[in-house]
């Protein structure tokens, strides 16, 4: 019998992801991936799956499976209740064939990851399995009845006495290195440092959008725009209403805004974790 | 040229046209470095992102590229066949002070390079657009441009690989596959091929 789980619901958004697509950003594509990586890495270690072996993405929980096989499965990001045939579990857990797993709503950030013993094995797109939905790249998001195909699986599960949950903290501080257009704004560390934000909940896998203080450009750059550049996760782009966007995996490859600061790479895991509402600041600092 | 740091592993290098743009893009591609992760030219500047560690590799790299020069590439040539059937023909031609069929003769008459890719995967930026027909967005951009549209605006024309929205003035259309995932070069257009468009009747 080949591997597999059935999708028996899902909450707001489940998506296929791994660790995306970089390197075809010259042809437009965006990186993709899983928001939180090490919380994804830390999934498939725990089932003896390669860190880069393709999960899933659950946002907000409420994600229900049926094993068609017998499976290792772990859950990691904020803490999430795992149910299997209604009984709360530990991860990593495992699956014998009708098994059905059921996730609750996270505590303390937005994602959870489940990877499952073989990995998600749909096709591949430029070499990832990852979800895209700027580019509509990859597996659409998951929906009731779909039938997820599982690899073989390649390593043995690891044993884990505890696992630490990923929680969002309650002020985020988030580092931004300035540059490469911070010569837009009047005095744009002190800018950045005396600012005050929240979490928008008109964020997305594209970027999170902050409101809050109104980031001010140089008198001579009002009502300017820049022609198009490329952007890198994590680029703090300031559209001319003066609230910043964090740019996170799906983020558009050009854009037109000037980019203040970029956050870096170990610090972005947790910001596509924090709920709407989060209260932010930024901690502006030159790169080294 | 003028470097800009992006965050720890990426630059900005920005330059002052298209054929500067195109000149340090392809030296770099052509060093060939192992760290570069990204290359992403644009309108007026190369984006470099590299594994960590990678920047020094760059900036010696960049210190021998002199933008005036534009290195000598194998750069793959394009066709594209068109049917000059776009809602803004009329458009285009009323705004050049030109018969449509002209403006048929200018677009698929001139030679065109992908400047850079954006927008949309896929979606290339070509220069080369002769001056007559560099004009401005629609005033209202379409929430639907379909797929295959062939279009201009400002300085630039395009072919639209995927359905999206857009504001660019549509001439009109191809079946080229633009984009396709599943191929080992999936976009038919990458930074610094030559284009040219057939008259498809």
């Amino acid at each position: 019998m080949t591997r597999a789980v059935t999708v028996l619901a899902t909450g707001p958004q489940v998506l296929v992801q791994d660790l995306g697509r970089p390197g075809n950003a010259h042809l437009g594509v965006p990186p993709s991936g899983a928001l939180d990586p090490p919380s994804l890495a830390l999934a498939n270690r725990l089932v003896g799956n390669p860190g880069g072996a393709a999960g899933l993405e659950v946002l907000l929980g409420g994600l229900v499976l049926r094993a068609e096989t017998s499976c290792s499965v772990a859950v990691t990001g904020p803490a999430t209740p795992a149910l299997v045939n209604g009984v709360p579990r530990d991860s990593p857990l495992h699956l014998a064939p009708g098994d059905v797993l059921a996730l609750g709503t996270p505590v303390g950030g937005l994602r959870c990851y489940v990877a499952l013993s073989g990995g998600v094995d749909v096709p591949a797109e430029l070499g990832s399995r990852s979800a895209d939905l700027l580019s509509g790249l990859g597996p659409p998001p998951l929906a009731p009845g779909d039938v997820l195909p599982l690899g073989t699986p390649t390593g043995v599960p690891v044993g884990v006495d505890v696992l630490v949950p990923v929680r969002v903290p309650d002020v985020l501080v988030v580092p931004v290195l300035l540059g490469p257009r911070d010569d837009w704004f009047t005095d744009p560390a002190g800018q950045l440092r005396a600012g005050r934000w929240t979490v928008s909940d008109r964020g997305n896998r594209v970027g999170v959008r902050l409101t809050g203080t109104a980031l001010e450009r140089e008198p001579g750059r009002v009502g300017r725009e820049l022609p198009s550049e490329g952007l890198v996760t994590g680029a703090v782009q300031v559209p001319a209403d003066g609230a910043p966007v964090v740019f996170l995996a799906d983020h558009p490859t050009t854009g037109g805004y000037p980019v203040i600061g970029v956050v870096p790479p170990g610090a972005l895991p947790l910001l596509g974790q924090a709920p709407p509402g989060t209260p932010l600041v930024f901690a502006p600092g030159t790169p080294a | 040229m003028r470097l800009r740091r992006c965050g720890t592993n990426a630059v900005l290098v920005e330059v002052d046209s298209p054929g500067e743009v195109e000149a340090v893009r392809a030296a770099l591609a052509a060093a060939d470095l192992p760290d570069v992760v990204e290359l992403v030219p644009a309108a007026r500047t190369v984006l470099v992102e590299t594994r960590p560690g990678g920047l020094g590799a760059v900036r010696a790299a960049l210190a021998g590229v002199d933008p005036d020069h534009r290195a000598a590439t194998t750069s793959r040539e394009v066709v594209i066949p068109v049917r000059y059937d776009g809602p803004d023909l009329d458009l285009v031609a009323e705004t050049a002070g030109l018969t449509p069929d002209e403006v048929v003769d200018l677009h698929s008459g001139a030679g065109y390079r992908v400047a850079f890719c954006g927008f949309a995967p896929g979606f290339a930026y070509l220069v080369g657009l002769p001056g007559p027909l560099r004009q401005p967005r629609l005033d209202s951009p379409r929430t639907r441009v379909p797929v295959g549209s062939v279009a201009v605006a400002g300085e630039y024309t395009a072919a639209y690989p995927r359905a999206t929205p857009g504001g660019w003035r549509l001439i009109g259309s191809t079946d080229a596959p633009l984009f396709d995932p599943r191929r080992p070069e999936p976009a038919l257009l990458a930074p610094g091929h030559r284009v040219r468009f057939e008259v498809v009747r």
